[in-house]
């Protein structure tokens, strides 16, 4: 099995690199054939793995591959952990690429349009775009397969270099670089907190593999460390807290989520790619990876359940003010890893790793849909100028359908079962925090559904489109466009009710996600358990149902029925309006505090540390004090012989007097 | 009182009259001479000392050579004596506080107290027949081989350095350069001319 | 019988007398150059004079080289003189800064 983990990894490194270096050489075509064709065979061994694991019983594989040096005990290696929650996270990885992959070749068919004809960065720019990709889904799959903490944080950053490289893909685009910085920017404030946490572990357990930690936790329980002053804090909250921050800035939780509306800049497919379905998901991976040590520490489970209920209920409301369609979508994902953050935070792992799974299915199809749609309207983002597009573009429209209702929650759609096993674990747990984010999940659904079919409604009914030319042209896409749709809304509708089952409250997980027995929250939901019919049964009766129906009901009346309302209430309330159309002022705030703030502190230092202190004083300071003492001291040098031999002999008559009379 | 120590007293006497007069003449002539006389004075002494050789190179070299030099040097330059006695009285008390305080301190120090006779007694006269040149002679051939040719290096460095230092080119000396008289060539000096045999 | 300390105090009062003759003598160079002479036979008495009383010919050949290297640096010291008038038509030290700061 060790060489089938390999092949999952390499073929797509080999595929971007083909693709990267040799794109010329091999053309568009040879590019796209050989990036699809290396995660098509990464998807299909993924598969097999886990078919493996499923109905094979397949053992866990923990062991290294290569070992890059050993320093003072600590071992540094390339290793894979290959067990259930893996083999979930590449299936999905791969498979959410794989259509990614075969969408691309569409989207990005007449990408040289994007560029002016003179740019040396639009050359090959297709084959560039191939590469990436590739390069994130190898990226992608050595993060999740990582066995100990330095390849998890090689996996961590490379992710964030391809998402950096891909956000700013059209580097002509001012506004691409500015978000591809901010990205970078926001992403260094989390992995500063996430290699603190990792330095923290190597620190006290002197290892970096995942078995080793684990088993060495439980005994670092109570330890107190001191960090300022006298204060004393628990170790195992510590290091849970900062590698939680590392989480914050992957996954994009309130105050680290600024990045992600603004990545919307990048191409479409990456949107769906990375910023919807997998490398936001690595700190909700991360995180129920190292249940083991967070169940050692309730602060710090009650840390991420804040910050997730947070993220989910107000950046959803966000996403009711949008009219980019992409932004929406980029809002509606920050509420819904604000829901796996919630999940586990409660301590159901195994609910937020089955939230992320169907979530990165129907979030690529919303994103690959609304793609679609820019594709249809030539690239015109603003959800006021559409309408009516059903009629145009049934398949989009049909697959869009599925995913928002799976967003929302509909019962049986695969969201469904995952958001209500998270409000069911949410309102179990007892942690410090979880009435509060009970409250605010609660509440989320009704804002989910809100601004998902207010977006539906807007763009696929309704008046047709208001500009006459676009109307002319709109048509359905090419089949590179929609059979990933379909490919992908096929799960988005099965794979909850197929999968909650042993996910959830079967032994899937057992082994792998480590829940104590006073946090086993999924446990008490399990009880009532009774199939996945009898659930959907029990989910219509529940309050989060009817405010779904009552958020889509909402949506429909003030969106379809009577669109003076929305007018309307957008005056009254002015200020809520301007307060989420201002996102709450954080990148104002951000620019004017941080941007702002180290731009200064860059000038002071520059001009009073390295012009004034360095500069000044010290370089031209000594040089000027040496020609300040040469000046006074040359006034000796008369130059006249007899004062040389006069001092001479007043220096030997000293001297002798000295050795006289002392 | 002996007479050894009697000549020992007239000579130093001798010395130190001869070197007052080395430092105060107006006339540089007249120091180089009282200088001379000090010398010779002096290798007296070193024959009290039983420093023979030394007192014959001390005369042989010094008055019989160096001074000579320093004489001809004072005949060579014509020199304003006056300009350089102005201020001679003005640092004379200056220098004779300087001398004196040098003189007491260091007679405090090699006084009678530290080097009398209790201190070092006065060795035994050696024999007749003793050679101090040949004593010396046996160990500046053995133990101080390489200073001695160090030495002699010095000498031919200070020969060649004061003739380079004083000779000068004479430009209107007429002279002829042999090596440019050996290396002429019969171009430098004749130029063949080719010309047509004249129309008659 | 001669003592020592008569040898070492006549090197000490010669001593003294020349430094008075670099003082009073300042600007005149030749008589500087004859201070220095002096001064070397100062230091020579008293080199011979040890070399007797503790019978060791070391202190003799030391005097030897002292000759040697006065020798060298009268001849040198004379040469420079020489040089010094031709161009400065002068021996006057007064005229000698070229060494100012």
């Amino acid at each position: 099995m060790e060489n089938i983990y390999l092949t999952i990894v390499l073929v797509p490194l080999i595929g971007a690199i083909i693709a990267g270096f040799f794109g010329s050489t091999i053309g568009r075509k040879g590019a796209h054939w050989v990036a699809s064709g290396g995660v098509g065979i990464s998807t299909l061994l993924s598969l097999f793995v886990l078919k493996r694991f499923m109905f094979d019983g397949e053992t866990v594989f923990n062991g290294p591959v290569y070992t890059w040096m050993v320093s003072d005990g600590l071992h540094m290696e390339v290793g894979f952990l290959v067990d259930q929650l893996t083999a979930v996270m590449i299936s999905v990885v791969t498979f959410v690429s794989f259509c990614v992959h075969i969408y691309t070749i569409g989207y990005m068919a007449d990408d040289e349009h994007n560029w002016p004809k003179t740019s040396l960065a639009g050359r090959n720019s297709y084959q560039r775009f191939f590469s990436y990709i590739s390069l994130f889904t190898f990226s992608m799959l050595m993060l999740v397969m990582a066995n100990n903490f330095m390849q998890l944080f090689f996996g961590w950053e490379a992710v964030g270099l391809v998402s950096y490289l891909l956000i700013g893909f059209w580097s002509v685009r001012p506004t691409a670089i500015f978000a591809n910085l901010k990205a970078f920017l926001v992403n260094r404030v989390g992995d500063f907190g996430f290699i603190l946490g990792i330095a923290a572990i190597a620190m006290y357990t002197n290892s970096l593999d995942y078995a080793e930690v684990f088993a060495r936790a439980p005994g670092l329980a109570d330890t107190q460390i001191q960090i300022w002053g006298d204060s004393s804090w628990s170790l195992m909250s510590v290091i849970g807290i900062l590698l939680f921050i590392g989480a914050m800035g992957k996954s994009a939780q309130v105050p680290l989520h600024v990045w992600l509306p603004d990545s919307m800049e990048g191409p479409t497919p990456i949107s769906a790619l990375i910023h919807a379905a997998t490398m936001v998901t690595a700190g909700i991976f991360m995180v129920a990876r190292m249940s083991p040590l967070y169940e050692l520490s309730e602060t710090a489970l009650s840390f991420v359940l804040i910050i997730g209920a947070t993220t989910a209920f107000f950046t959803g409301l966000i996403g009711i003010v949008q009219n980019d369609i992409k932004r929406v979508v980029a809002y509606s994902t920050l509420s819904q890893l604000g829901y796996m953050m919630v999940a586990l935070g409660a301590s159901a792992y195994a609910a937020g790793i089955f939230h992320l799974m169907t979530h990165a299915f129907f979030k690529a199809l919303l994103f690959l849909a609304a793609g679609s749609v820019i594709i249809g309207m030539h690239h015109d983002q603003d959800i006021r100028n559409m309408g009516g597009i059903r009629k145009y573009m049934p398949i989009t429209y049909w697959t869009s359908l599925v995913g928002s209702l799976a967003l929302i929650g509909f019962p049986g759609f695969s969201g469904f079962f995952s958001k209500d096993a998270i409000i069911e674990a949410v309102h179990h747990s007892s942690i410090t925090g979880s009435g509060y984010a009970y409250v605010l999940v609660v509440a989320g659904v009704f804002v989910t559904a809100l601004y998902s079919f207010r977006m539906f409604f807007l763009v696929f009914h309704g008046e047709g489109p208001r500009d006459e030319h676009a109307k002319a042209h709109l048509h359905e896409t090419p089949k590179v466009v929609t059979v990933p749709l379909i490919l992908l809304a096929i799960p988005s509708v099965f794979l909850g009710y197929l999968t909650i089952g042993p996910m959830l409250f079967g032994d899937w997980f057992k082994g792998v996600l480590h829940v104590l027995p006073e946090h086993d929250t999924l446990g008490i939901v399990g009880e009532h358990f009774d199939g996945a019919g009898g659930f959907i049964l029990h989910g219509m009766m529940g309050l989060p149902f009817y405010l779904a129906m009552g958020g889509l009901f909402v949506a429909w009346f003030i969106y379809m029925k009577n669109p003076a309302i929305a007018d309307k209430i957008k005056s009254t309330l002015s200020p809520v309006y301007n307060l989420l159309d201002k996102k709450y002022w954080f990148d104002e705030v951000y620019q004017a505090v941080f941007a702002t703030g180290s731009r200064g502190l860059g000038k002071f230092l520059w001009l009073a540390g390295d012009r004034g202190l360095i500069d000044g004083l010290l370089v031209n300071g000594s040089a000027h004090s040496v020609g300040w003492l040469a000046s006074v001291v040359r006034h000796v040098q008369t130059g006249y012989l007899y004062h040389y031999a006069i001092a001479m002999i007043l220096g030997l008559l000293l001297l002798l007097t000295w050795f006289v009379f002392v | 009182m002996t007479l050894e120590k009697l000549i020992f007293y007239v000579l130093a006497a001798v010395i130190i009259a001869a070197a007052m007069m080395v430092v105060t003449r107006r006339n540089p002539v007249h120091s180089a001479l009282f200088l001379i006389l000090a010398f010779v004075a002096c290798s007296g002494v070193w024959m009290l000392a039983e420093a023979e050789f030394l007192a014959i190179v001390l005369v042989l070299v010094y008055v019989g050579a160096v001074m000579v030099l320093f004489l001809f040097v004072l005949m060579m330059l014509d020199i304003d004596i006056a300009v350089l006695r102005a201020g001679f009285i003005k640092m004379l008390p200056l220098g004779v506080i300087m001398a004196i305080a040098m003189a007491a301190e260091l007679i405090l120090i090699v006084g009678p107290g530290n080097f009398g006779l209790e201190q070092y007694a006065a060795p035994v006269r050696h024999a007749a027949d003793y050679s101090n040149t040949e004593e010396i002679g046996s160990v500046l051939y053995t133990v101080y081989m390489y200073p001695f040719e160090i030495a002699a290096v010095i000498l031919l460095v200070a020969i060649i350095a004061a003739i380079g230092l004083t000779m000068r080119k004479r430009p209107d000396t007429k002279y002829l350069d042999p090596a440019s008289q050996v290396l002429v060539k019969r171009d430098d000096r004749v130029r063949m001319v080719s010309m047509d045999a004249e129309k008659g | 019988m001669i003592a020592l300390s008569d040898y070492l105090i006549l090197g000490a009062i010669l001593f003294a007398i020349s430094i008075a003759g670099i003082f009073i003598n300042r600007k005149n160079v030749i008589v500087l150059l004859m201070c220095v002479e002096l001064m070397l036979l100062a230091v020579n008495i008293n080199f011979v004079a040890f070399s007797h009383f503790l019978g060791d010919s070391a202190g003799q050949v030391f005097v030897f080289f002292i000759l040697t290297v006065a020798a060298a640096e009268a001849a040198i010291g004379l040469a420079i003189l020489v040089v010094l008038f031709r161009s400065k038509q002068s021996i006057n030290v007064e005229d000698m800064d070229a060494l100012k700061g």
